[in-house]
């Protein structure tokens, strides 16, 4: 293999694989990154075992082939070349060594057969639909942030993606949660999505794949099956191994009767309560919301922070209420609602799930635990 | 520290009478009743920090209740593939010792008698000589369930005596009313109360004041520090510094460069200083249980039942003392004795039995490969009160049933005993014994 590609060329497609690249591995030709060069292109293909990208990019091919060397090693070594560097790529003739000129930088890397690189994407999957950009980034940014780490619960150390109704239309609908909070975002079932099996996508694809379309407003192609996920994007395939478990049903968990309404300019209400939460303890990070007659009244309360009491006008006319929230758990669900848009919380009691919506979005849905305070 | 008058330097602990023998009278017999039990120290009647340890607990609470086996050797433990919990003073003769395989104690003392532990009982007299312990000062703090250390500061007037006197009455008080003995180490800090109490056992008293701590602790081997396990040891012994002495020439800055932070504890225990307060509160850590099988355990099925039992037991502990833990500890041990622990910390504290299981069973899941184990146990820890336990689980819609069953079960209990009511996954811990070939059933989900 012998190639010439511009430093700012490779360094894009690097970067997106050597992060699916784990720092720490016991098999060493998964420290590698793939190296594929024909038909005047490069391709890249890093992976974990559990998911693998493939990116590829245009370059002179001056002869084809095909090598694995050390993925952040090589990552390194173009990101800290002179910008507007042409950079060569060889590979020796016993193939044990890849040679990286640039200018007058010369590294030599060692390599690992191809046919150790394991194999992951290739195979066709049987449902394929389209997403935009902007319904994939709601479909994730919507419910990560309350994807469970516990990895006995392993099952829920992933988003919940399937298809299902919402009174008589389909929508593709995407839930996570972690036992304190539950996110639940859906949209109108995309084309060819019909029937898809229901899938849970781990933590760690969740985040590549939100990494990835950071830089992409176009279409994404998403490929499913019982056991595979794929995204594909301009010269960008993702393809990921799916949790083999069982999504609680979740539906039970979701509150029907809850008729206490709090409506609040979702800002208003996230600054008060990042201001509050300055003095509850880090342990609990609880705060009070005590509701009466239109007002909303904010308090922390620790031994030894302090004490602090911040007054919102709300919409409210139900009976008085007293509850208690993590207050980093009420932030991340503020996060997902602009700041002008009003916030809606449906309470039943202290002791109970709160329902909070955003009134500007049917789509989505949290469901909130209180905590005793 | 005290305003007290000085008392003396000798105190009988027969009939408590103080004498100052300082001036070169020095009769080892006490002038009042002719005991030797004398407990002779400059500092006596100003030192305050205690510690109490009981002389081989299990041990003397069995020879208490059946007088045949007073001049006994007595093991207490449990079948030849467990260890020994505590071994009686005849025994310790033959080179036995607690924390030994019963196997090798058995060797060394082939004629012991070998009780089974009855923690209940040995639980039940160790409360009673806390409560007594209490009665002299609030502040006592228990290290197990038969050692304490205690704070004396203060409690002169209160007792009309100094603490040494109240500490030597305390002891007596327990032999009389309870019928074991203790031995007392008395000295100005923690540390040094600890070290004291073991130099003169059974039925000991020693004193270990500032005039001699520094000279005592610099022909001590470094073990004798709080804090200086096997590993630090060797590295200590590596480095040259094989005493207390050897530390104490080198200084805490350098210490603290070449250890860590525990370069600081050396240093200061090394000379003697040790700032801990005697602290009533942080009792209990950890709340767990652990079993050694009679055969060692390859398949998750025959370990589930001893699991759910173990949780049983542990969360049982948890509910009586009102206190729950947000992280679980499963422990296995393997046939080539290699320890294994994994953790899971979990969103809210708990105290249930099932979840302790549940946890602990995914756990165990990842560790079962096949290999070989003797022992399993489980332990909750990251331990507060009870009153945030296990709200409502979104994640699991079951939940809330299956907490409402399991105080369902408790009340059961509570009423008519632990026999009453029980899960299916926990008989089959006690049915496998006597018939390992019993195939595994499906699990009870429920």
């Amino acid at each position: 293999m012998k190639i010439t590609i511009d430093r700012a060329a490779l360094l894009k497609p690097l970067a997106h694989v050597q992060s699916v690249v784990e720092r720490r591995n016991t098999i060493p030709i998964l420290a590698n990154v793939l190296l594929r060069a024909a038909d005047g292109q490069l391709s890249l293909t890093a992976t974990d075992m559990d998911m693998d990208v493939v990116e590829a990019v245009a370059c002179a091919v001056d002869q084809p082939g095909e090598t694995t060397v050390p993925a952040h090693t090589l990552y390194e070594i173009v990101r800290k070349l002179p910008d507007g560097a042409e950079v060569g790529l060889t590979v020796s003739s016993d193939a044990n060594r890849m040679a990286i000129r640039a200018g007058r930088s010369n590294f030599s890397l060692p390599t690992l057969p191809v046919e150790e690189f394991p194999a992951l994407s290739g195979d066709t999957l049987a449902t394929n639909f389209v997403l935009s950009a902007a319904d994939a980034k709601t479909l994730i940014d919507r419910t990560r942030f309350a994807i469970s780490t516990e990895e006995t619960r392993y099952y829920l150390n992933g988003i919940y993606l399937h298809e299902t109704k919402a009174g008589d239309m389909s929508v593709l609908r995407a839930v996570a949660t972690d036992g304190h909070r539950l996110a639940r975002v859906q949209m109108p079932l995309p084309e060819g999505a019909a029937g898809m099996p229901a899938v849970i996508v781990p933590r760690k694809a969740v985040q590549e794949i939100r990494k990835l379309i950071d830089e992409t407003d176009g279409d994404v192609q998403v490929g499913l099956s019982e056991n595979k996920l794929r995204f594909a994007f301009g010269g960008t395939v993702l393809t990921t191994k799916l949790i083999d478990g069982t999504f609680p049903d979740y539906e039970r968990v979701i509150p029907a009767a809850n008729d206490k309404t709090l409506r609040v300019t979702c800002g208003d209400f996230k600054k008060a309560v990042d201001r509050v939460a300055t003095i509850s303890t880090e342990k609990s990070r609880s705060v009070k919301l005590a509701l009466d007659n239109g007002t909303l009244t904010l308090s922390a309360n620790s031994p030894e922070n302090g004490q602090a009491t911040e007054e919102v006008d709300v919409d409210y006319t139900a009976s008085a209420i007293e509850i208690g929230f993590n207050s980093r758990y009420l932030i991340d669900i503020a996060d997902q609602i602009d700041d002008g848009n009003k916030a809606v919380f449906l309470m039943a009691d202290a002791a109970s799930p709160t329902i909070v919506t955003d009134e500007g979005d049917d789509g989505a849905l949290y469901v909130l635990m209180p905590m005793r305070v | 520290m005290t305003a007290w008058p000085d008392r003396g330097d000798t105190l009988c602990r027969e009939c408590f009478t103080w004498r100052d023998t300082s001036t070169g009278e020095s009769d080892n017999r006490c002038p009042c009743c002719g005991s030797h039990r004398l407990v002779r120290h400059p500092e006596l009647s100003h030192l305050s920090i205690a510690h109490l340890d009981c002389d081989a607990f299990y041990a003397s609470v069995e020879k208490r209740d059946d007088p045949a086996l007073l001049d006994k050797p007595v093991i207490i433990g449990g079948g030849h593939r467990g260890v020994v919990s505590a071994a009686c003073y005849v025994a310790r003769v033959y080179g036995v010792h607690s924390a030994m395989p019963m196997f090798k104690a058995l060797a060394a003392c082939p004629h012991a008698v070998v009780i089974k532990p009855n923690m209940k009982k040995y639980a039940a007299v160790g409360a009673e000589i806390r409560e007594m312990m209490r009665a002299v000062t609030p502040l006592v703090e228990p290290l197990s369930i038969d050692e304490a250390f205690m704070d004396l500061r203060g409690t002169e007037r209160l007792h009309h005596a100094p603490p040494a006197e109240t500490l030597a009455r305390l002891a007596k008080r327990v032999e009389d009313t309870l019928g074991v003995t203790v031995s007392i180490g008395l000295s100005y800090n923690k540390f040094l109360a600890k070290v004291s109490s073991d130099l003169d056992k059974p039925r000991g008293y020693h004193v270990i004041g500032e005039t001699e701590a520094v000279t005592f602790l610099a022909q001590q081997p470094v073990s004798i520090l709080w804090g200086v396990g096997k590993a630090l040891r060797r590295k200590l012994v590596a480095d040259g510094l094989r005493t207390v002495g050897d530390l104490q020439g080198v200084e805490e800055r350098e210490l603290i460069r070449r250890y860590g932070v525990i370069g600081q504890r050396l240093a200061r225990f090394s000379h003697g200083r040790d700032s801990r307060n005697v602290e009533t509160g942080s009792a209990v850590k950890s709340v767990s249980n652990e079993t050694t099988f009679d055969t060692d355990i390859t398949a998750i099925d025959a370990l589930r039942p001893y699991l759910w039992r173990l949780s049983e037991e542990v969360s049982g502990r948890l509910k009586r003392k009102g206190i729950a833990g947000a992280t679980v500890t499963l422990k296995l041990k393997t046939k080539e004795f290699r320890l294994l622990s994994r953790q899971q910390h979990l969103g809210a504290p708990t105290q249930l039995a099932d979840r302790i299981y549940r946890t602990a069973d995914a756990l165990l899941a990842g560790e079962v490969t096949g290999r070989a184990f003797r022992l399993i146990g489980v332990g909750v820890s990251d331990l507060g009160d009870a009153s945030h336990a296990d709200p409502q689980d979104l994640a699991e819609p079951d939940f809330e049933q299956r907490r409402k069953i399991e105080t369902a079960i408790d009340m059961v209990r509570a009423k008519l005993g632990e026999a009453a009511i029980t899960k299916g996954r926990g008989l089959r811990a006690g049915r496998m014994k006597q018939s390992p070939s019993d195939k595994p059933r499906v699990e009870d989900e429920n």
